[in-house]
C-alpha cells in the first residue's frame, strides 16, 4: 500500500474529475454509460475514502496523512499540499458517501430539462471541489477548490431548478425561482469568499519577513499562529475569513441565500449542499480561522455564539411559519448549523468534536430529509403542506422513513443527531478559560429551548404531512411507495443515523485525539 | 497502522462488583435484556406481517424471555444479593469525558426490570386480545416494543446519558401510540401535546445532566452518589441547581403539576398503552429518576426539598379532585394515576426513598390491573363514558371482580398492596415533619377511595345505559386481569415492617443502595395508629362513594350524568349525618373539582394554547416580517441597487469594437501625458 | 548603438498600428493593425534587451511570447472574421455589433 499513501488523496479528489471527463466525452445518447460510469467513479472514490480511513492511524489521529507536498507555484509559494488528520476524515468519507447515494438515487429521478449527462457531469465536477476542501493544506488550494464547488451547483440550481416564479417581498417583482436562487446563492458566497481571500492573502504577506519565507502552507501557518495572531490587521483578517466562513455555513443574518437555493435546488442538489457544501464554512472555522488566529478566535467567540443561538431560535421560528415543506427542511439547517457553530464558539475539545459530529449527522439526517421531500414532491407535484396529508396512508413506506428521520432530526437520543446538540450544550456550559460564562451558559439555556422548538416544527410538520386522512385532491390517484433505487440511496443513511447514534466513537473515535491537540496547540494548556 | 475496525471495536468492558454482593452470570449478562427488544423490533417490522398473531408473538416471547430473567435476578436478589454494574465506551471525548452504555443489577433496577417485563408481558397478552381487527396490529407491537426496549434502557442506565436515550425513547414510543388512531386530528395532536410537555421538561433533565457531567467529569449515578455521601466540594455547590434541574425533568414525565395536562390527552391511546406506559411504568419514570439521584436529595441539595414536597403535594390532591368529575372511565383512571404519582414523589422528595419506590412497585399493578379491566369494558360497550355504562356487573363478572381488587388495591383497603404502601408514605411524611402534608396525603386517600368507589357503581352497578348487548371479554383478556389481581392484591405483603422473605430482610432492603447508606426512615414495626387513619379515611371514602352512588338505585335510570343536580334529591334526605357528608362531598366537588377543572382547561391549558399561538405569531413576525422583508429586504436592495446602476452603465455598451479601442487609446495617451508632465 | 532610432521606429509603428485599429472598417485589416502594434512592442522589448544585456534575455523570451500569442489570437480572430462573413456577407466591423447589451 505504498502508493496509497502517496497517491491516494490524489486519486480521492481528482478521480471524479476523470470521470467527469469520461461522462463528457461520450455522447449525449448514451444515458446507460454516462450513470454507470458516475456510479463506478464514486464507488470509487468512496472505497478509496474508506480504504484512508481503515488505514488510518487513529493513534496519531492529531498528525496530517498521506501527506503529499510538492512544489505547485513557486514565485508565491503555493504548494499542492493535501492530507488528512481526524478532523478531515470523517467528511471527506461523508462527501464519497452523499455522493454516491446521490447517484444512486438520480438513476431514475431526472428533474426537467432531464439531461443527465450534463447533470452526472457536474455531480462529480462537485464531488473534486468537495473532497479537495476537505484534503486541501494550502490556502490556494483551499481557495480553489472552496471557489470550484460554486459552479456545478450554481449551474444545477439554475437550470435544474424550480420551474415556478415568485413575487419578491416589498419590490413585487416577478422572477423565476430557480435563476433568483442560483444568482443569490453564487454572489452571497462570492461575496464572502472574497473577504476570505483578502484574509488569505494577508496572511501570506505576513507569514514571514523575505518574500521566499512567505508561505501558503496551513501547518506552517499554524505554526506560526503566536505570531500572527499578535498582529495589528489580525483583527481585520479574522473579519475577512468569519465572512467568507459564515456565509457558507450559514449563519444568522447571512442565511437567506439558503432556503431560497435550497427550496429551488432540485432534489440531488438540495441534498448536496445540505450534506456537504455548508459543512466547507464550519470546517473552515475549525481547519482554518481557529488555529491561525486564536487570540482573534476568542475576541470573537462570544460574537459567534450570539449568532449561533439566534440562529437555533430564529431558524426553529421560521420553521413554524412555512408552508412549503422542502422550505422547512431548509430553515431547519440554520438552526442545526447553529448548533455546530455554538459548538464552535465554545473553543474546547467538547465544543469542537460537537461541531463535527454535528455536521456529520446535520449531513446524512438532513440530506435524507431532502431525499424524501424531493421524492414527495416528485410523487404529489406540489410542497405545499396544506395540501398534503395523510401520507403514511398513501404511502407507508415512505411516510415511515419520514417520521423516523424527522425523529433523528430533532435530536432524539440514540440517534446520530442527538451528540451534537448535547455536547455543543455541554462545551458551552463550560467555554474557554477567559470567555464569558453568563454568556455562554444563557446561550445553553436558549440552545436547549431550541430543541424543543425544533421538535415542535418537525412534529407539526410530521402531523401536517404525514398524518391525518388524506385530501380528496388525491382520492383517485395512484401513488407508487418508495422504489428500489429510493431505499437504495435511503437505508445506508438510515443505518448510518443509527450506528453513529448507538456508538458515537465512529466519529469521536478519528475526532477527539485530533480535536484535542488543535485546542492544546491554539489556548495552549 | 492500526486496523480502523479494530479500533472501532475497541471496547472496555469494566465492573464494579462488592464482595458483599454476588454477580454471576444473570448479572453480567444482564444486557441481553437491555439489547433483545430491539432485535425483536427489527423482527416485528420485517416479518410481523407474514406471522399468525401479526408480530405479537414476537414481542411476547421477548417480554416472555426478559420475565424469566428479571425473575430469576429478583429470586437472587432476595436470597443473595446482586450487584453488577457493566458498561461499554462508546465515545471518549478528550481525557476526562467518557460516554458509556452499560446495565446495572441492583435492587432498584431489578424490581424495575421485573415490573417493566412481567407487567408488560401480561399487558402485551391482553393486546393481542384487545387490538384484534385493528388497522395496524404490527405496527403496534412494534412501536409497544420500542417502548419496552426503551424501558429497559431507561432503568437499566448506569449513567445519566444513557437514561436520557431511554427516556426520550419512551417519549417516542408514547408519542406513536398515543397517537395510534393518528387518521383523526385530535389523537396526533395529544401524541404531539405529551411529547412537546416532555420535551420542555427534558431542558431540566439535559441541562441539569451536563451540570454533572462537567462538575463531577462523569455521568455515573454510582459516582454522583458517592460524592453526594462524601458532600464533595465541587458538587455541593451547585447541588441545588442540578436537584432543582433533575426533578424539572422528572415533573414532566411524571406528570406533576403543572405538566400533568399532557397524561389526560394521552388517554387517546390504545388502552394497553395507557395500562402500561401511561400507569405502570413510563410515567413512573420520573420517580425512578428521584430514587437513582436520591443520595443527592439527601445529603445536598436538601434545601429544594420543601419545594418538590410542595408541587407533589398539589399533584396528588388537585389531580384526585379531578378524577371526581371525569365521564370517561380512562380519564377518572388517568387523572388517578396522576394523583398516584404525586404520592410516589412526595414519598422521595420527603425522604421516605423506600416508601417512594415501594407504591410505584404495587402501584404498576393495580393500575395496570384497573387500565385493563376499563379497557375491557371499553371493548364490550364500544364506549369510553360511563354514562353508557351501568349495570355491567352481572355481564362481566371477572372483569367486575379483578376490577373491585384493584379499586381496592389503590383506595387503600387493608390487606390489598396500596393499603401497606400508602401507609409507609404516610409514616414516612409523618416521621420527617411534614404534617400537614401528611393530612392532605390522607385527604387524598378519602378522595381515592371516593372516586374508585363512584367509577364502580357508575360502571357496573345499577342499569345498562349503552347500545347492545355486553359479553365478557374473552380469556385471552381475563386470564390476564385475574393474574394481576392476585399480585395486586398481595405483593403489599412484601414490605410490612418487620415481616422478612427470604434471608434478606423484605422490600426495603432488597433495594438498598450499595453505595451509599440510605437515611430514610425504617420502621421495624408496623405502624397501626398510622395505618387506621388511613384505612379510616379510605373506608369513609368508600362509605361516601356509596352514599351517593349507590343508594339513588331508583334514579338510576334516568341519571346520564352525575353532576349536581344529581345531589338534590339525596339532600332532601333526613339523615344530618348524610347531609354533613354530602355537604363536605358537594364542598369538595362543587367549588374545588370545579374550579380546578376550571383552572386546568382555561388557565394551564389556555397559558399553553396561547403560548402555541404566540410561538405562531412570533414565528410569522419572524419569517414574514423580519427575514423575508427585513433582513432579505437589504440584500435585495443591494441587488437592485447594483442592477440599476449597471442598467444605466450599459449604455456606455455600443457593441462597436472600434469605439471601445478609441476609448482605450485615448485613455493611454492620458496617461502618457500624466507621465510626462507629473511624472 | 544608440537606443532612440529603434524606439522612433517602433513608436511609428505602434501609431500606424493605432491608426489602422481605429479607422479601417474591414475586420482583417483590423486584425493586422494590431499584429502591427504588437510587433512595434517587439522591437521594443528586443532593443532594451540589447541595451540592458540581461542575463536571463527576459526581452526575447518576452518576444516570443507576444508572437506565440499574436498567431493564436490572429488564428481565432481570422476564424471569428470567417464565420461572421459567411453568416452576414460582410466584413465590415461597423455592423458588428451584436455584442452590446
Amino acid at each position: 500500500m505504498e502508493w496509497f499513501d502517496t497517491w491516494g488523496l490524489s486519486l480521492i479528489v481528482f478521480l471524479p474529475l476523470v470521470g467527469a471527463l469520461l461522462v463528457v466525452l461520450l455522447p449525449r445518447e448514451q444515458e446507460e454509460s454516462h450513470k454507470w460510469i458516475s456510479l463506478i467513479t464514486t464507488g470509487i472514490v468512496l472505497i478509496l475514502s474508506v480504504v484512508a480511513a481503515a488505514n488510518f492511524d487513529f493513534g496519531a489521529a492529531k498528525s496530517f496523512q498521506y501527506e503529499v507536498n510538492e512544489s505547485w507555484i513557486s514565485a508565491i509559494g503555493a504548494n499542492y499540499h493535501v492530507g488528512v488528520d481526524g478532523i478531515s476524515l470523517p467528511l471527506l468519507v461523508l462527501s464519497g458517501f452523499v455522493t454516491l447515494l446521490s447517484v444512486i438515487y438520480s438513476w431514475n429521478h431526472w428533474e426537467e430539462p432531464r439531461n443527465p449527462k450534463a447533470f452526472l457531469a457536474l455531480m462529480l465536477v462537485l464531488l473534486t471541489g468537495m473532497n479537495g476542501t476537505f484534503v486541501a493544506l494550502d490556502l490556494v488550494l483551499f481557495f480553489i477548490f472552496f471557489e470550484l464547488v460554486l459552479l456545478p451547483m450554481y449551474f444545477m440550481i439554475g437550470i435544474w431548478g424550480d420551474k415556478s416564479e415568485r413575487v419578491l417581498p416589498v419590490f413585487g417583482k416577478t422572477v423565476s425561482v430557480r435563476l433568483y436562487a442560483a444568482i443569490k446563492f453564487f454572489l452571497f458566497t462570492l461575496f464572502g469568499s472574497a473577504f476570505m481571500l483578502l484574509g488569505f492573502l494577508a496572511l501570506y504577506l505576513n507569514s514571514a519577513d523575505t518574500v521566499a519565507g512567505r508561505t501558503f502552507d496551513i501547518p506552517a501557518l499554524i505554526a506560526r499562529a503566536p505570531e500572527l495572531t499578535m498582529l495589528p490587521v489580525a483583527g481585520w483578517i479574522f473579519a475577512g475569513l468569519f465572512l467568507g466562513f459564515a456565509v457558507k455555513v450559514p449563519m444568522f443574518p447571512f442565511h437567506t441565500w439558503l432556503p431560497d437555493a435550497h427550496t429551488a435546488a432540485p432534489t440531488v442538489g438540495s441534498v448536496l449542499l445540505a450534506a456537504i457544501l455548508l459543512k466547507l464554512g464550519s470546517y473552515g472555522f475549525i481547519r482554518i480561522a481557529i488555529p491561525i488566529l486564536p487570540e482573534q478566535a476568542k475576541q470573537w467567540a462570544p460574537v459567534i455564539a450570539v449568532l449561533a443561538v439566534i440562529g437555533i431560535i430564529y431558524g426553529a421560528l421560521a420553521c413554524l411559519a412555512q408552508t412549503d415543506m422542502k422550505r422547512l427542511i431548509a430553515f431547519s439547517s440554520v438552526g442545526h448549523m447553529g448548533f455546530v457553530m455554538l459548538g464552535i464558539a465554545t473553543l474546547t475539545d467538547v465544543g469542537i468534536n460537537a461541531a463535527i459530529i454535528g455536521m456529520v449527522a446535520h449531513g446524512v439526517i438532513t440530506g435524507l430529509l431532502f431525499f424524501l421531500a424531493g421524492s414527495m414532491s416528485h410523487r404529489y407535484h406540489t410542497r405545499d403542506m396544506d395540501r398534503l396529508g395523510g401520507n403514511q396512508k398513501l404511502m407507508p413506506m415512505l411516510g415511515g422513513i419520514l417520521a423516523f428521520t424527522a425523529m433523528a432530526s430533532l435530536g432524539l437520543p440514540g440517534l446520530a443527531g442527538f451528540w451534537g446538540e448535547f455536547m455543543a450544550l455541554l462545551g458551552s456550559y463550560s467555554p474557554l478559560d477567559g470567555l464569558s460564562l453568563g454568556l455562554f451558559r444563557t446561550a445553553m439555556v436558549i440552545g436547549a429551548v431550541g430543541t424543543v422548538l425544533t421538535a415542535g416544527y418537525l412534529l407539526w410538520m410530521l402531523q401536517k404531512v404525514n398524518l391525518g386522512e388524506p385530501k380528496a385532491e388525491w382520492d383517485d390517484q395512484k401513488f407508487h411507495d418508495a422504489d428500489k433505487f429510493e431505499l437504495a440511496a435511503w437505508v445506508p443513511l438510515i443505518v448510518t443515523i443509527i450506528a453513529i447514534g448507538v456508538y458515537p466513537k465512529i466519529v469521536f473515535g478519528a475526532t477527539t485525539e485530533a480535536v484535542e491537540a488543535l485546542v492544546k496547540t491554539a489556548f495552549g494548556g | 497502522m492500526t486496523n480502523f475496525l479494530l479500533a472501532a471495536a475497541e471496547e472496555e468492558v469494566h465492573s464494579a462488583v462488592e464482595a458483599a454482593y454476588t454477580s454471576g452470570f444473570w448479572a453480567e449478562y444482564a444486557w441481553i435484556m437491555l439489547v433483545i427488544p430491539w432485535i425483536a423490533v427489527l423482527g416485528i417490522i420485517f416479518f410481523g406481517k407474514r406471522m399468525k398473531y401479526l408480530g405479537a408473538e414476537i414481542a411476547i416471547g421477548m417480554l416472555a424471555f426478559n420475565t424469566i430473567w428479571a425473575s430469576i435476578l429478583f429470586i437472587l436478589n432476595i436470597t443473595k444479593g446482586v450487584v453488577y454494574e457493566g458498561a461499554v465506551t462508546i465515545a471518549e471525548i478528550g481525557s476526562n469525558l467518557i460516554f458509556e452504555l452499560g446495565w446495572v443489577v441492583d435492587g432498584l433496577s431489578i424490581m424495575m426490570y421485573f415490573v417493566v417485563s412481567f407487567v408488560g408481558l401480561v399487558i402485551f397478552i391482553y393486546a393481542v386480545g384487545y387490538m384484534k381487527g385493528d388497522v395496524r396490529v404490527t405496527w403496534f407491537f412494534a412501536s409497544f416494543t420500542i417502548f419496552a426496549g426503551s424501558m429497559l434502557v431507561l432503568v437499566g442506565a448506569p449513567n445519566l446519558v444513557q437514561l436520557i436515550i431511554g427516556w426520550e425513547g419512551v417519549g417516542v414510543a408514547s408519542y406513536l401510540l398515543i397517537g395510534h388512531y393518528w387518521e383523526q386530528k385530535e389523537n396526533s395532536s395529544a401524541g404531539m401535546k405529551a411529547f412537546f410537555t416532555n420535551k420542555v421538561a427534558d431542558i431540566g433533565l439535559i441541562i441539569g445532566a451536563i451540570m454533572v457531567g462537567v462538575t463531577l467529569g462523569t455521568f455515573k449515578f454510582s459516582e454522583l452518589s458517592n460524592a453526594a455521601a462524601e458532600h464533595a466540594d465541587s458538587l455541593a455547590l451547585v447541588a441545588g441547581m442540578i436537584g432543582a434541574l433533575l426533578f424539572f425533568g422528572a415533573m414532566g414525565k411524571s406528570a406533576q403539576f403543572p405538566f400533568h395536562i399532557w397524561l389526560p390527552d394521552a388517554m387517546a391511546g390504545p388502552t394497553p398503552v395507557s395500562a402500561l406506559m401511561h400507569a405502570a411504568t413510563m410515567v413512573t419514570a420520573g420517580v425512578y429518576l428521584m430514587a437513582r439521584t436520591f443520595p443527592l436529595y439527601q445529603n445536598l441539595a436538601e434545601d429544594i426539598r420543601p419545594w418538590m414536597v410542595a408541587i407533589a403535594t398539589i399533584t396528588l390532591f388537585a389531580m384526585g379532585l379531578l378524577a371526581l368529575v371525569a365521564d370517561d372511565i380512562k380519564k377518572v383512571l388517568a387523572y388517578s394515576t396522576v394523583s398516584q404519582l404525586g404520592y410516589m414523589m412526595v414519598a422521595v422528595a420527603a425522604g421516605g426513598y423506600t416508601a417512594g419506590v415501594f407504591h410505584l412497585f404495587t402501584h404498576a399493578f393495580f393500575k395496570a390491573l384497573l387500565f385493563l379491566g376499563a379497557g375491557s369494558v371499553i371493548h364490550a360497550v364500544h364506549s369510553n363514558n360511563m354514562s353508557d355504562m351501568g349495570g355491567l356487573r352481572k355481564d362481566m363478572p371477572r372483569t367486575y371482580w379483578t376490577f373491585v381488587i384493584g379499586s381496592a388495591a389503590l383506595a387503600g383497603i387493608i390487606p390489598f398492596s396500596g393499603f401497606w404502601s400508602k401507609d409507609e408514605i404516610l409514616v414516612t411524611l409523618g416521621h420527617e415533619g411534614y404534617t400537614a402534608v401528611m393530612w392532605i396525603a390522607i385527604a387524598g386517600a378519602f378522595i381515592t377511595a371516593f372516586y374508585m368507589t363512584r367509577a364502580i357503581m357508575l360502571t357496573f352497578h345499577g342499569s345498562y345505559k349503552g347500545h347492545g348487548h355486553p359479553h365478557e371479554s374473552e380469556p385471552v383478556m381475563t386470564v390476564p386481569l385475574i393474574i394481576l389481581a392476585g399480585f395486586a392484591a398481595v405483593v403489599g405483603f412484601l414490605n410490612i415492617p418487620g415481616v422478612e422473605f427470604g434471608g434478606r430482610g423484605n422490600f426495603t432492603q432488597w433495594l438498598g443502595m450499595r453505595e451509599v447508606v440510605m437515611g430514610d426512615h425504617h420502621p421495624t414495626a408496623p405502624d397501626w395508629g398510622m395505618a387506621a387513619i388511613g384505612l379510616g379515611a379510605a373506608l369513609l371514602g368508600v362509605l361516601a362513594g356509596l352514599a351517593l352512588f349507590a343508594r339513588d338505585k331508583a334514579t338510576q335510570q334516568e341519571r346520564d350524568k352525575f353532576e349536581i343536580p344529581a345531589l338534590y334529591p339525596l339532600l332532601r334526605r333526613k339523615y344530618y349525618m348524610d347531609d354533613a357528608a354530602l355537604g363536605l362531598v358537594w364542598l369538595i366537588k362543587a367549588p374545588f373539582a370545579r374550579a380546578i377543572d376550571w383552572i386546568n382547561d382555561y388557565i394551564i391549558d389556555g397559558v399553553v394554547n396561547t403560548m402555541g399561538f404566540l410561538t405562531a405569531g412570533l414565528a410569522q413576525l419572524v419569517y414574514g416580517g423580519l427575514d423575508q422583508r427585513g433582513i432579505d429586504l437589504g440584500f435585495n436592495a443591494f441587488a437592485y441597487a447594483s442592477g440599476g446602476s449597471g442598467e444605466r452603465l450599459r449604455r456606455l455598451q455600443t457593441g462597436r469594437v472600434q469605439q471601445y479601442a478609441s476609448v482605450f487609446v485615448g485613455a493611454a495617451v492620458m496617461f502618457v501625458i500624466g507621465f510626462v508632465i507629473f511624472g | 548603438m544608440t537606443l532612440a532610432p529603434v524606439l522612433v521606429l517602433a513608436a511609428l509603428l505602434f501609431s500606424l498600428g493605432v491608426y489602422g485599429l481605429l479607422a479601417r472598417r474591414n475586420a482583417v485589416l483590423v486584425l493586422l493593425a494590431i499584429e502591427l502594434m504588437l510587433n512595434a512592442v517587439n522591437i521594443n522589448l528586443v532593443a532594451f534587451e540589447a541595451m540592458l544585456q540581461d542575463s536571463l534575455a527576459t526581452g526575447q523570451v518576452f518576444a516570443i511570447f507576444v508572437i506565440t500569442v499574436a498567431a493564436a489570437e490572429v488564428g481565432i480572430g481570422l476564424a471569428i472574421v470567417l464565420l461572421i462573413f459567411r453568416n452576414r456577407a460582410t466584413a465590415n466591423v461597423d455592423e458588428f455589433s451584436l455584442m452590446k447589451w
